[in-house]
């Protein structure tokens, strides 16, 4: 490859059918090289997306654009772009490096050859070449999926689910194979997926798309800390939501927030009005009990090895999660005082 | 299992099968009446292949079949893969119904239409007109069995071929129709048999020296019937059941692959 790869823009993609919009106004830019999720709930047009920049659906608004190539109005055969199915699509008619090499039919039989034992050597799946795809495990034929979809050296790689149809044990050692892959070979991947925890194993960014909408993109830790709304803050892992209305008067990053158990102190992530509804969220590591802070009892105390979590009640009877260190023993029923420092907290439209 | 359905299925296939069987069987009678039985014979066999006018009327037969099967097979699958695999068009429906409709017409119609249809363009009657006319109404059965393995077969395959760089025309011909393979080749035996024994259709639009072999049992039968008209049935029975078995058997391998 020569020169810099180019970079996937997309802008204002939407796909409607009828009045439902499967997806809406989605407007991104991605990196070369760059691993990227798109991650949200069944349904809620990550799939469709993905589908758009393939070709096999065409948009009802809005452009995709490769470089400086317009691939908008292009036939999915005429794409740079490959996709490693959900299913896996393997031809059941053909052998394991019939699959592979289906795409190399512009090559001459023996750089063909060469480059299906590159693939199949890159997939640690020698030997296997000659194998129909029935006889080979899950594990087998998402390798052989991935070989096939890298076969033309595409600019980028689309993958849906890449993992969904293998089992739990599985699934992890194959996750830190498709990152090797995709550093060794430095092209872009996006991938779909429904699963919070893959996504920020995998991804250098996430998209996280909720009914049709790409709400926040950005890197895990970004997404995990300063979540743009409540969606995203539950998604990415457990969190605290204590409702409250925002203090006027005061400007800048970290703001008051006047709750019904005392003032708290975060980070507002957009701009809202003086007095507006909304929730501080705070992960359970994050909450500290100590002198100073929300008045509370712990209700109870669970033992998971590395860490503890405590349900600790508030005065008007709501929860909140705490987790600590194992060796802090605060028996069940102690008053305590729980608070968190300003920059750990978001402040979030309720 | 219980007496009663044991007996209700006994009952059932004997309702189906007995005649063919009885025929079958009087088709080794060494007597040549044909309701009395005057032991085993393969004597009537001997002079079915004696029997010139028969054999060319087989010979008519097997021609017409296999050009039939050949047409309906070809146009059959390409209104499947219309059916299945395009968007939504206007017409769809009509076309369905279109495409669909002469396996229930009446047959007695089919054939006076096509009768109508050939005098009026001045088409001489011959083997060609049955061809013809075998041919649009094989069509719908083969279609309705390749439509049925299309909706199986799963999209993504397609998908996945085009996304490696394939036209249409290389998807087509290196992914669909190789999956395709199997019930294609039933939609071309199920249109075999049923030119095979079509009778009513033939008679309207047969012409002199085209007539089939259930036209020219059909004619003998008239005439009274002789234990080699029961040896020429058997065979065919032979054959349609032959091709049948190895239709379904097909279409059975592939659903479960």
């Amino acid at each position: 490859m020569s020169g810099t790869p180019p970079r996937l823009s997309l802008d204002g993609l939407t796909k409607s059918y009828g009045t439902h919009r499967a997806v809406d106004a989605v407007t991104l830019d991605l990196q070369p090289g760059e691993f990227f999720c798109l991650l949200g709930p069944s349904g809620c047009g990550k799939s469709t997306l993905l589908r758009m920049i393939a070709g096999f659906e065409r948009p009802s608004a809005g452009r995709i654009q490769l470089g400086d190539q317009d691939l908008t109005g292009l036939p999915p055969h005429r794409r740079p772009v490959n996709m490693m199915f959900q299913s896996y699509a393997l031809f059941p008619h053909m052998s394991v490096a019939r699959n592979i090499g289906y795409g190399l039919r512009g090559l001459d039989k023996t750089a063909a050859t060469a480059r299906v034992s590159d693939l199949l050597r890159l997939v640690r799946l020698e030997g296997f070449g000659d194998r129909r795809p029935e006889t080979l495990s899950g594990g087998q034929r998402q390798r052989v999926a991935l070989a096939r979809a890298l076969a033309r050296e595409p600019k980028l790689l689309l993958l849906d689910e890449p993992l969904g149809a293998l089992d739990r044990g599985l699934r992890e050692e194959t996750q830190g194979e498709l990152r090797a892959v995709q550093r060794r070979l430095g092209t872009a991947f996006v991938v779909v997926t429904h699963d919070p925890e893959e996504a920020m194993m995998l991804a250098d960014r996430i998209g996280v798309m909720e009914a049709g909408r790409l709400v926040q993109v950005g890197p895990p830790s970004e997404l995990y800390r300063r979540p743009a709304n409540r969606y995203v803050a539950g998604l990415l892992g457990d969190v605290n939501l204590i409702p409250g209305r925002l203090d006027p008067g005061e400007a800048g990053g970290i703001r008051t927030v006047e709750t019904a158990y005392g003032p708290v102190r975060g980070i507002v992530a957009s701009a809202m009005a003086d007095g507006a509804p909304v929730v501080v969220a705070v992960r359970p590591e994050d909450l500290v009990i100590g002198a100073s802070g929300l008045p509370a009892t712990v209700a109870e105390t669970t033992f998971l090895g590395d860490r503890l979590r405590r349900t600790l009640r508030l005065p008007d009877g709501s929860i909140l999660r705490a987790s600590g260190r194992p060796t802090d023993d605060i028996p069940a029923g102690s008053q305590i005082h729980v608070g968190f420092a300003a920059e750990t907290a978001a402040i979030l439209p309720a | 299992m219980t007496w009663v359905t044991r007996t209700a299925l006994v009952a059932g296939l004997a309702f189906l099968y007995a005649p063919i069987l009885v025929l079958i069987g009087y088709s080794f009678n060494a007597s040549p009446l044909v309701t009395v039985w005057g032991g085993f014979s393969t004597q009537w066999y001997g002079a079915l292949l004696a029997d010139a006018p028969l054999l060319a009327s087989a010979w008519v037969s097997l021609k017409v079949a296999v050009l039939t099967s050949l047409i309906a097979t070809v146009l059959g699958t390409l209104a499947a893969l219309v059916l299945e695999r395009q968007r939504r068009f206007r017409g769809r429906a009509l076309f369905t119904g279109l495409v669909l409709g002469p396996m229930v017409m009446p047959e007695v119609m089919i054939g006076l239409s096509l009768l109508l249809m050939f005098i009026g363009i001045g088409l001489d009657r011959s083997l060609l007109t049955i061809v013809i006319a075998h041919a649009t109404f094989c069509t719908g059965f083969v279609a309705v069995v390749v439509a049925a393995r299309l909706r199986g077969l799963d999209r993504s395959l397609e998908e996945a071929a085009a996304d490696l760089g394939a036209a249409p025309i290389r998807v087509l011909t290196t992914i669909t129709l190789p999956l395709l393979a199997p019930a294609v080749v039933a939609g071309a035996l199920l249109a075999f048999t049923l030119s095979l024994d079509d009778l009513v259709i033939a008679s309207f639009v047969s012409g002199p020296g085209s007539t089939t072999l259930p036209m020219r049992l059909y004619s003998r039968v008239r005439l009274g019937v002789n234990p080699e008209i029961n040896a020429a049935s058997t065979l065919l029975v032979g054959l349609v059941s032959v091709a049948v078995l190895v239709a379904s058997w097909l279409t059975a391998r592939r659903q479960k692959g």
